[in-house]
């Protein structure tokens, strides 16, 4: 019963799974290294992981202008998995860069912490060069666990307890529909790769358009998209805030990087099924997401109900579907990525051991006791909120522009509404901040270099992206039309609500 | 598959199966849970699917089983009423539950017709060797992310259940 398999058959193209190796066996050596280093001083582990992360955008830079397929279709190497690879190993680096005060201090496990870390951003990678289902859906378990248990590391915080208990049950149960989903699309299609979609995904059979609808709510869940938000309130709570940072950015971009490469690039053939469910939960997440972030008064609360607003903006720019709706939904994330890192970072240099400071009154007065601190939080406050020449803001007005060009002219309103709504509850803070006197004491900045540098990078990225953005608009752009293997295809989005 | 037996392991597996969530007493729930398990893997070797279905009795029937008696051992959980929920609650489920229904009802509907073995099977057809094929040539990465993922979850294990001397504890070592 055996048969010879031709191993020349099978391509390996070492390009896309080189920086996952390298970042895979970081991991494993920042956990053998950690034998050996007490919880107290885990700094040397952070500053290992962090060469391992800059290894890793080394090797990913060659795959650059590359379009291939590699390993039977599982991996794809082209600039969308340039672009993601480096925005999340980026990120990664901006939350090590943050942890390395915060997780000695807190007593955290460092080896285990770097190392799933690190096993998290291998998966994140994975979700963006996957070239077929079951990568994704492994890419999507390997960060979920990770950052399941990253979220409950705090073991004598109850409230870490009860956020990765909550978020490990919620997120599994969503990953149950996720894996239906791509049996049930298997079963209507007879593959699991993606590009074997896109030519199949014509002729909607109800079996595959049920498989559609599951994996969007699998993808969904990941993405804090209502009403599957349920869970992200508490667990960015609950969660160690550099988790939380970790969770609000990392996961965020993996999610979407996989959502984009499966729904607006192969099953472009069944858009219009799609298109009407997304511009409903595009609505809802919006609006529940701005106005619940009204009545919060923690901050990581706030930034909670604020991520999921802002996916709801990104799903506006799905429902458009077009190339440069995609092209949108990158650059968006780039900014969004920094935004959130920067002011996750500021919470961090509030917080002090026991006491973690993340309430808004704890702001009061913080502009004339820390003002470059409270500058930089004012400016991250007004990104997210879309204040010109910041990131948010061209990230918003691309994606408005893009929908309005497709003809989605009540979406956009609802979405400027939405828009006008947040600017309450991000102007709040800045208000505490400066008009208010009283508010906690903080430890002094200067003595925490990696913490200075997380935030500096965060705010010089936010104000460079927004101030001169046609680069990173033209590399996402080149991104996001590298990721149909050709030019473009010709969009049908106009036609729909 | 011949159409008697099949509608008659359908059947079994479908009252096992209602079984799971009727019983009262969570190991007799776990026992309804084993045999629906082995009723499905019985189908899948009657689908040819030889080797898939043996992994279902050993994997589900067999490992997962003991997993599950360990939760209910450690949790110490006994027979317990059915706890009933406000009478708003369970009118709203009964109705979402219907809707649902009547959706997966007319989804069924609009498949096209079943139809049979239209072409011959290869002889190797769901043997172990033909699955063993996949997994190192088509499914590689997929096979080798797998034990990444393993790792993770001993890592976490270990992580999470680890036991600490009062808040100073030294990392990594047990």
């Amino acid at each position: 019963m055996t048969t010879a398999v031709s191993l020349a058959a099978i391509n390996f193209n070492w390009l896309p799974i080189l920086p996952l190796l390298v970042v895979t066996a970081g991991a494993m050596v920042v956990l053998l290294a950690g034998v050996r280093v007490s919880d107290r001083d885990s700094e040397g582990l952070g500053w290992l992981s962090l060469v391992v992360i800059a290894i890793a955008v080394a090797t990913s830079l060659p795959m650059l202008g590359a379009q291939q397929v590699t390993f039977s279709g599982a991996l794809v190497a082209d600039d969308f998995t340039v672009f993601f690879y480096i925005v999340i190993l980026l990120a990664a680096a901006v939350i090590v860069l943050m942890s390395l005060d915060y997780v000695a201090d807190e007593g955290l496990p460092g080896a285990e912490y770097y190392a799933l870390v690190l096993f998290a951003t291998a998966g994140m990678m994975l979700m963006a060069a996957a070239g077929d289902l079951i990568i994704i859906f492994l890419g999507l378990e390997t960060m979920s666990i990770s950052v399941y248990i990253l979220a409950g590391l705090a073991r004598t915080d109850v409230r870490s307890n009860e956020a990765a208990m909550k978020y490990f049950l919620l997120g599994a149960f969503s990953t149950g529909f996720l894996l239906y989903g791509i049996a049930l699309v298997y079963g209507a299609t007879g593959t699991i790769k993606l590009h074997a979609l896109s030519t199949l995904a014509v002729g909607a059979s109800p079996m595959l358009l049920l498989g559609v609808g599951l994996l969007l709510i699998g993808f969904g869940f990941k993405v804090a998209a209502v009403p599957f938000h349920m869970w992200t309130p508490d667990v960015y709570e609950g969660a160690p805030t550099s988790v939380t940072a970790f969770m609000a950015v990392g996961v965020k971009l993996a999610a979407f990087a996989a959502f984009l490469r499966v729904f607006l690039v192969h099953l472009l053939g069944v858009q219009s099924d799609w298109s009407i469910v997304l511009w409903v939960l595009a609505v809802l997440t919006m609006t529940t997401g701005n106005i619940v972030a009204l009545m919060q008064t923690n901050l990581k609360r706030m930034l909670a109900y604020s991520a999921i607003a802002h996916a709801g903006y990104i799903l506006v720019a799905m429902t458009v579907g077009s190339s440069a709706a995609g092209a949108a939904i990158l650059y968006y994330l780039l900014g969004y990525a920094f935004t959130n890192l920067g002011a996750f970072a500021i919470l961090i240099a509030m917080a002090r051991r026991g006491h973690p400071h993340e309430t808004i009154a704890d702001l009061r007065g913080l502009g004339t006791r820390e003002p470059a601190l409270a500058g930089a939080m004012a400016i991250m406050l007004f990104s997210l909120t879309g204040v010109p020449p910041l990131a948010g803001f061209v990230g918003k007005f691309s994606i408005f522009s893009a929908a309005l060009n497709a003809g989605y002219v009540w979406l956009v309103v609802i979405a400027v509404l939405n828009s006008v709504m947040s600017a309450y509850y991000y102007l709040r803070p800045i208000v505490a901040m400066y008009t208010d006197t009283g508010g906690a004491e903080v430890v002094r900045i200067g003595s925490r270099p990696a913490l200075i540098a997380a935030i500096a990078i965060a705010v010089i990225a936010t104000v460079i992206i927004g101030i001169y953005p046609q680069p990173y608009m033209a590399a996402s752009t080149s991104a996001f039309t590298s990721a149909f293997g050709k030019p473009p295809l010709a969009t049908t989005a106009s036609l729909h609500p | 598959m011949p159409l008697l037996p099949f509608l008659f392991l359908a059947a079994l597996s479908i009252i096992f199966a209602a079984g799971v969530i009727l019983q009262r007493h969570p190991v007799h729930s776990l026992l309804s849970l084993v045999l629906t398990l082995v009723v499905i893997g019985i189908l899948f070797i009657g689908l040819d699917a030889t080797t898939v279905g043996f992994l279902q009795m050993i994997v589900y029937a067999g490992a997962i089983k003991v997993l599950f008696l360990f939760v209910i051992w450690l949790l110490n959980l006994q027979s317990q009423p059915i706890e009933g929920g406000h009478l708003a609650l369970k009118f709203v489920g009964a109705l979402g539950s219907a809707a649902l229904i009547a959706e997966l009802l007319v989804f069924v509907l609009h498949l096209p017709p079943p139809v049979g073995h239209s072409k011959p099977l290869a002889l190797d057809y769901g043997s172990i060797g033909k699955l063993a094929q996949g997994l190192f040539t088509d499914y590689l990465v997929a096979f080798e992310v797998t034990s990444i993922l393993l790792l993770v979850g001993v890592v976490g294990a270990v992580a999470l259940a680890r036991r600490t001397t009062a808040g100073s504890a030294p990392g990594g070592a047990p």
